[in-house]
């Protein structure tokens, strides 16, 4: 997770512009209020910690003004309260919002463009592309008549709820449609942080290791749908698909699985009919809500 | 690192709320099968608190125990690891139930 990379101390930008809410006195925007502590050559962060520790293993209760504060509180409340919002927001107009998450490469912006093309005439959908920097795959995303705005994260690692908030608001919503959200690439850290989304798919190239879901099991685990991607590829390659899928399935029993080529199209249809019944049972939950409200 | 700036972010609204002013010791719930390396969330942990009013705060972790449901069982049953065979039946169908806790448990203050 973040704590390994650190990431998030940078500029947040959606389609080239920096997001003006958190304004410093520089005209620079920052997402969080102390991203001057993100410098890892602070002269003394190893003091400081043995400095605290020693100090707390020699308290003593009673004899100090020290009192304890029970707290009990989630550190990622304040992301989920962002991505409670958008998940209402989508749900109120009936738009199935899907998290695709995968390694950097493994074919998501090629799949999705093959998607936009092949999914029925009129569906309404919209895209949320999430990289570090330049926005050229929503220009890719664009260039197929999709809607589409780019979220630079600057340094950040992933897309966080607050982030796909904005964008939302910029963005024309696909009323009763499909939004699909990208990811930044990368298998670690986005697993932790809910968008508000119907639900995750994670991208698994067949030019990857068969073990990536036991190496990155937070991300198998969060997700509802593999897409396991480049498929065409597989007469060339020693990947082991029947060994892929059963190391997915150990840390996720529930996952569905779909082998798909967004080059030669192979399983684009099964992928197309899974995008349908998520839709369809949307629209039937929306109606027996609707009901038990009347 | 955004994990520890949020922990700051909780400790601040805490410290307006409930009014103090330094932090001696945060304590964080960290679940088993958290996806949360503890040597790096220390050094972020410091990196993040340094000039705030938990600057130089002790950072004590407690770990929440991983607990699964096993499909093949029909049961909850202790996790360690991720992925984890149910310790019953050695299987792998178990739905990770606890263990993924992320929390600031409570602050030692003055």
């Amino acid at each position: 997770m973040c704590t390994t990379c650190g990431c998030n101390a940078g500029e947040v930008k959606l389609d080239g512009q920096t997001v003006h809410d958190h304004a410093g006195s520089d005209g620079r925007v920052y997402r969080h209020a102390h991203a001057d502590a993100h410098d890892h050559s602070h002269p003394h962060p190893h003091g400081l910690l043995h400095l605290g520790r020693g100090e707390t293993h020699a308290h003593a209760p009673g004899l100090s003004p020290a009192r304890v504060v029970r707290i009990e509180r989630d550190i990622l409340a304040r992301n989920n309260g962002h991505a409670a919002e958008n998940r209402g927001l989508l749900q109120a107009r009936g738009i199935l919002g899907l998290n695709l998450v995968s390694s950097p490469g493994s074919g998501k912006t090629t799949l999705l463009v093959r998607t936009l093309r092949a999914l029925p005439a009129h569906t309404p959908v919209a895209v949320i592309e999430g990289d570090q920097q330049t926005a050229n795959d929503a220009e890719r995303i664009r260039a197929t008549g999709t809607p589409a705005i780019q979220i630079n994260t600057g340094k950040g690692c992933h897309l966080d709820a607050q982030m796909v908030g904005q964008a939302l608001q910029r963005l024309v919503l696909p009323e009763g449609g499909l939004l699909f959200i990208e990811n930044v690439g990368n298998l670690v850290c986005p697993a932790a942080f809910d968008l508000g989304e119907a639900a995750k798919v994670v991208i698994l190239s067949v030019t990857e290791g068969e073990d990536k879901p036991l190496k990155y099991p937070d991300m198998f685990r969060a997700a509802r749908l593999l897409l396991l991607n480049k498929c065409d590829l597989l007469p060339h390659l020693d990947f082991d698909v029947a060994l892929a899928i059963e190391n997915a399935l150990r840390i996720n029993p529930e996952l569905a699985i779909i082998r798909v080529s967004a080059v030669s199209g192979e399983g684009l249809d099964d992928w197309l009919g899974w995008l349908a019944r998520e839709r369809a049972s949307l629209t039937a939950r929306q109606n027996t809500s609707v009901i038990e409200a009347a | 690192m955004s994990l520890a700036e949020n922990v700051l972010q909780i400790i601040e609204q805490a410290a307006q709320e409930q009014g103090f002013g330094r932090v001696r010791t945060v304590v964080l719930e960290i679940g088993q099968l958290a996806a949360v390396e503890p040597e790096a969330m220390r050094f972020c942990f410091a990196a993040v608190m340094a000039g705030s009013i938990a600057e130089g705060a002790a950072l004590e972790m407690v770990t929440a125990p991983g607990a699964g449901w096993c499909l093949q069982c029909a049961a909850s049953v202790p996790l360690t690891e991720q992925p984890g065979a149910c310790p019953r039946c050695g299987g792998f169908r178990v739905r990770v139930t606890g263990g993924a806790e992320l929390r600031v448990k409570e602050l030692l203050v003055e």
